[in-house]
């Protein structure tokens, strides 16, 4: 026999030349064909040998981006320790973020390229070919499948004893349902959170952000628009969540209004829910020219003039309107909440009001 | 043809065209984002004089689509109450006059300089009133209160303008301009004036120290500096998103051809 096989006084195979395998190692190629046929080299070294000269250059080169990774991986420990990037303004910060970046990346980078120069140019490994098994398994395997199968239903006896195979049936379906009664508890009910808002028969209409309320004198200019939240609720953001209005100044002689709507608006200024019906996004890119109120996130456009109607986009309702007038003092005023729930679909919506 | 069959089996080739797709949509969008160049004009009283150059500079540049006497046309509105603040603003960003009319009109370098365009809005003025152009302390942000404005801003504004003014899309082949540009006097004239499909904010809804406030926010926003790297244009996710995808997605794929290209020839053993 030749060198290749005298480990530990192993028998000879059949065919004499292959190696005893190991367990763990992939198994041999099927056929000998797609391997450079070197018997001349010594198992365990590579095929090739390198130019010893480039060697050298691919080793400096690889050496060279390690060295890299070291410096940049000591400059991230420095600037994090002692250059950190929450003391002093938010320019300190910029520069920290970035001196720490960028030497994160150096030092990951040089460690990636350090490496790839190495296995491309410096290991002298084989290629080796393994080639995938058959996906479904043998025939025999599964005959013998199938036996065991069918001898565990004959000796269970599960086939035969017919009480006991029903009342087994029996047993398992409540446990089924069970998640089902659990889904139902999950959390409070939001009972009539969604249907009703901060807004009341005789709530001034004050400025998001800045509390003023407003004079249906002082809102005159045509094509002005402004976002508005029920007073003393302007700092509640639960409550401006559900009750933000966009308040726009429309053109009374265009306006479609619609019937049980005529005392809604106040000579031209309507009020509608923010809230887009669709899912909810703040709807309010007003173009003043069109009157239509677009939302950013899908799309849904809504006409202004004719009751926020839908005219494009996947919005399914118009956006509720909020009844406004005016109080004794001249201030716009709701005159009552909005008459369906604000915002996006939800199971119960359709019901008679809770 | 033969060159790119021949071109396109060498090595290089693949990286080639990968890094030539990274440089185009480099360029493109540098192409893209706004460059910032403002010019401001002062104010000055106007004149009976002013008035009757301007209305010779209405008919010679303006008349044609808004009517001899402004009285608007099929293919332009009215100027009747516009006001002078709403000229300035028009003519001083170069928006008019425009020179195709389209779904909307651009900025662009101003046709008239400051002189001419005070004569225009004294013009238009005359014919009936309207917001006057605002003086240089109304519009000053220097002493205004910054975070009132953020609040307006992101309530009334921010829809449309984004949140850091930005700009954005709207219907029909309108948008939303950037802010880069505007100077503190087009903001106020903007917010009072209401151009093109943009709202209109008075000064009894929003008051001028309030508009203040907007501006001071405005162009506060615009120096801040972008502790999370690149701003990449403040646009928001869809910015990001297309940067990680083009060029993170692209260097990786130039990454993985690199590693796994064929070996340069190496001597065999024997």
């Amino acid at each position: 026999m030749t060198d290749n096989n005298e480990t530990n006084g192993a028998p000879s195979d059949e065919e004499g030349r292959a190696p005893k395998r190991v367990i763990g190692t992939p198994p041999p190629p099927p056929t000998h064909d797609l391997l450079p046929d070197d018997t001349g080299g010594a198992e365990g070294t590579g095929g090739y040998q390198l130019d010893e000269k480039k060697a050298r250059a691919a080793e400096r080169a690889a050496g060279a981006f390690f060295v890299l990774t070291f410096v940049a991986g000591i400059a991230f420990i420095v600037f994090y320790a002692v250059w950190p990037g929450h003391v002093g303004n938010i320019n300190r910060a910029t520069s920290s973020n970035y001196a720490l970046g960028i030497s994160l990346t150096l030092a990951f980078l040089g460690l990636a390229v350090g490496m790839t120069i190495w296995v491309r140019h410096l290991m002298t490994s084989k290629e080796i070919i393994q080639e995938r098994h058959e996906l479904s398994s043998p025939p025999e395997d599964r005959q013998v499948f199938n036996e065991y199968f069918q001898q565990g239903v004959q000796e269970s006896g599960i086939t035969q004893r017919r009480f006991l195979r029903r009342t087994l049936l029996l047993a398992s379906a409540p446990l089924g349902l069970l998640p089902l009664v659990l889904l139902r508890d999950l959390g409070p009910l939001p009972e009539k959170k969604l249907r009703h808002t901060a807004w009341k028969n005789g709530t001034r209409l004050v400025v998001d952000g800045t509390g003023q309320p407003l004079k249906a004198s002082d809102f005159n200019s045509p094509g002005g628009i402004i976002t508005v939240v029920p007073e003393g609720a302007q700092n509640n953001l639960d409550d401006i969540a559900k009750a933000a209005v966009l308040l726009i100044n429309l053109p009374p002689d265009q306006m479609k209004v619609k019937k049980g709507r005529e005392n809604w608006h106040v000579g031209g200024i309507v009020a509608y829910s923010k809230i887009c019906t669709h899912v909810g996004c703040p709807a309010a890119l007003y173009e003043q020219t069109t009157h239509h109120i677009l939302c950013p996130c899908h799309q849904s456009t809504f006409d202004a003039l004719d009751s926020a109607k839908v005219i494009f986009g996947p919005a399914a309702r118009p956006l509720p309107q909020l009844p406004i007038g005016v109080n004794s003092e001249g201030y716009l005023v709701a005159t009552s909440d909005f008459h369906e729930p604000i915002g996006p679909s939800f199971w119960e919506r359709g019901k008679s009001k809770v | 043809m033969k060159w790119i069959t021949a071109w396109r089996r060498r090595p290089w080739a693949g990286y080639a065209v990968v890094l030539a797709a990274l440089a185009i949509i480099g360029v493109a969008y540098a192409g893209a984002s706004p460059r910032t160049d403002s010019a401001q004009a002062s104010d000055t009283k106007t004149s009976e004089q002013d008035v009757a150059k301007g209305k010779a500079l209405f008919s010679q540049a303006c008349s044609s689509c808004h009517g001899m006497n402004a009285e608007g046309t099929k293919s332009a509105p009215s100027l009747i109450g516009v006001g002078a603040a709403s000229v300035d603003f028009q003519v001083g960003t170069g928006r008019m006059p425009a020179m195709n009319p389209g779904a909307q009109i651009p900025r662009k370098k101003p046709i008239f300089n400051e002189q001419q365009t005070e004569e225009l809005a004294a013009y238009i003025a005359s014919l009936g009133g309207g917001p006057a152009v605002p003086s240089a302390d109304q519009v000053d942000p220097s002493h205004a209160d910054a975070a009132l404005g953020g609040r307006l801003f992101r309530a009334n504004c921010a829809q449309c303008h984004n949140f850091a003014g930005s700009g954005g899309a709207l219907t029909g082949g309108k948008f939303a301009p950037s802010l880069d540009k505007a100077t503190p006097k087009q903001i106020y004239e903007a917010m009072i004036s209401g151009p093109q499909a943009m709202p209109v904010f008075n000064d009894t809804t929003v008051t001028p120290a309030q508009k203040r406030a907007i501006i001071a926010y405005v162009t506060q926003t615009r120096s801040e500096p972008n502790p999370g790297g690149n701003g990449l244009g403040r646009v928001g996710p869809v910015a990001e998103g297309l940067a990680g995808w083009l060029v993170g997605i692209g260097l990786m794929v130039v990454a993985a051809m690199w590693i796994t290209a064929r070996k340069p020839k190496k001597k065999h053993n024997d």
